[in-house]
Parts: structure tokens; sequence; C-alpha cells
């Protein structure tokens, strides 16, 4: 990449996330405003996560005699769900340049229900995990250590629900008004907590997963 | 909406975001390989495998937020940045002092608890 590239595209930033640039200077000012307050929202989320985290770290050797993270984790669900999720946050990466670059609603739509479907296989995989430490005696109620798992784990997973149904919600959006200026923040807004997201899963495959079954 | 047609800048920059989105995905695929492999096929030591997995989590979530969240050093990026790095101060203070505490009781009063 040549540096006046770089200068182009990092010069007009106005808010975090990608930028849509001059083609989309309707409504900027309110988009700016917007975008950067779903910033400061994530910025708190992630302080909640992170004293989630201290917990499950405090409460690694409450197992009160119950199933450890040794007998509980699989290590091939947790890639899957990883690769997923990684997956899904580069598809929706693709969605916001062709949102930017295209205005053309089909590649976008495509690129979203792509993301859409990568969500919901993420969730049927969290929830057959769940499922499967059900059957090993792993439930919330038989140790601190679980407590503190399914304090942890499944937030992150009521995230991505909260996320998809919210994507869902863009494309009837989409559908009734068609690609307006309140739709485009809204993708924006949404790609934020997306990739949010999977910042977070980063912590937990590294921290509960790696961690418990190293 | 009918496809919007690129002028010639717009066409370069469009290639240049698709290309950093995928040293993006590619860069933390590889962070993310690193790590699984190590604790799925490579028998090392406890400490450095830790380490390695911190080291590789730090990494991504930087991959991830310069090239997905777009979260330069840019200039006029510094209220972006400063949000992250007051929220990482308040996150060290209080996981920080969370874990000091309790391990500290646990080595005094709870020794089962200790991991």
């Amino acid at each position: 990449m040549s540096s006046t590239d770089t200068h182009a595209l990092e010069g007009n930033s106005r808010h975090p996330g990608l930028n849509l640039g001059a083609a989309h200077a309707q409504e900027e000012d309110t988009r700016e405003e917007m975008v950067f307050g779903f910033w400061v929202f994530m910025m708190s989320d992630l302080i909640l996560f992170g004293l989630l985290f201290a917990t499950y770290v405090t409460m690694l050797g409450g197992t009160a005699g119950g199933p450890g993270p040794q007998a509980l984790f699989e290590l091939k669900s947790a890639f899957i769900q990883t690769m997923i999720l990684l997956v899904s946050s580069f598809t929706f990466g693709m969605a916001s340049l062709a949102l930017k670059y295209r205005e053309d609603r089909v590649r976008l739509v495509v690129w979203l229900l792509v993301t859409l479907a990568l969500g919901l296989a993420f969730l049927f995989f969290e929830l057959k995990d769940f499922h499967s430490m059900f059957d090993k005696g792993g439930v919330p109620s038989r140790s601190g250590y679980l407590s503190a798992f399914f304090s942890l784990v499944p937030l992150h997973g009521l995230h991505v629900t909260a996320a998809c149904i919210w994507l869902v919600a863009l494309l009837g959006q989409m559908a009734v008004h068609g690609l307006d200026a309140p739709v485009k923040t809204g993708i924006l807004r949404l790609a934020i907590l997306w990739h949010f997201l999977d910042i977070v899963w980063i912590g937990i495959f590294s921290l509960v997963y790696l961690g418990g079954l190293s | 909406m009918s496809r919007r047609t690129l002028n010639e800048q717009e066409a370069r920059e469009c290639k240049t975001e698709q290309r950093n989105y995928l040293w993006g995905f590619g860069l933390a695929l590889v962070l993310t390989l690193i790590p699984f492999g190590l604790v799925a096929f490579i028998d090392i030591e406890r400490m450095t495998l830790w380490i390695t997995i911190g080291g590789c989590a730090l990494a991504q979530v930087i991959v991830h937020l310069r090239f997905f969240m777009h979260i330069t050093l840019a200039k006029n990026k510094r209220e972006d940045l400063l949000l992250i790095l007051f929220t990482v101060l308040i996150l060290v203070i209080m996981c920080g002092g969370t874990l000091w505490i309790l391990f500290d009781l646990y080595q005094r009063m709870l020794p089962g608890m200790m991991p």
C-alpha cells in the first residue's frame, strides 16, 4: 500500500470502524455522533466482560469436587467456534465495503446473510457444547467454577444472539425503507459490535478453552 | 438502487481496503492457529505455552482493532484510541485488584481455592 493511499484512507476518519467517506456525506455529522456514542457503550461493555474474566480466574480453583475444564471442554469444538466467528468478522467487513463502495444492495445483503448464517452456526455449536457439558455434569449450580463459566461464556453468546436479531431487523428495515441514512448508520454500528464480539471471543478461547485444556 | 460507478481513485481505495481486510483475516488466522496447534499437537512447558497463548491473543486483538475496527495512530483518531486506553487502565486496576486481593485471601485463608 502506498503512503498516499493510507493518507487518503485514514486522513478523513470521523469515527471508529469503517468510515463511509465523501460519497455518503449526507447526515455525516449525525453518523459521527451515533457511531462514537456506540463506541463508548462498547467500551463499557468491555469492562463488564473484563470483570467476568477476572471472576472466572478467581473461581478456577472452586470446582468443589465437580468436573473441571479438562473434563468438560473439547478443543475441536472450541476451534470450530473460533473459526466461524473469525470468518464472520471478515464477511461483515466485506459487507461494510460493499456498503461503502458499491451501494449495490444485492452484494450487501448477500454478505450480511452469510454473516448471519455464520453467527447462527456459531450459536448452534456453542449450544451443542453446553449440552455436552450438561451431560457430563457441568451445570451452573454444580460449583463456583461452573457458575463463573456460565456467567461469562453464555453472556458472549447472548451478545451474539442480540447481534443476529439486530442484523435481521436491519435487513427488514432495508427491505422497507431502502438503503437510507439510518440503515447505513445501523450497519456501521452493528459492524463495530460484531468485530468487538470477536475480540471478546479471543479472550474466551485463549483464557477459558486453551488455558483450561493446556 | 443500482450499482455506483467508481472513479479511478475510489476504485483504488476499494482495492486497498479489500486487501487490508484480507491481511487482517490472514494475520488473525495465523495468530489463532499457532496457540491451537501448540495445545493440540506439541508438548511444551506450561509456562512457555501460557505466555505464547497470551502473546498471540494480545497480538490478535491489536490486529482486529487495526484492520477490522480501523483504530490507528492517525492523529484525528486519538479520541477512539484514548477511550480504549482509558478503558484498559480501568480494567487493569479493577481486574488486577480483584485478582490480587482474592488470591492473597486464598493464600492466607483458603489454600484449597488456589488452582
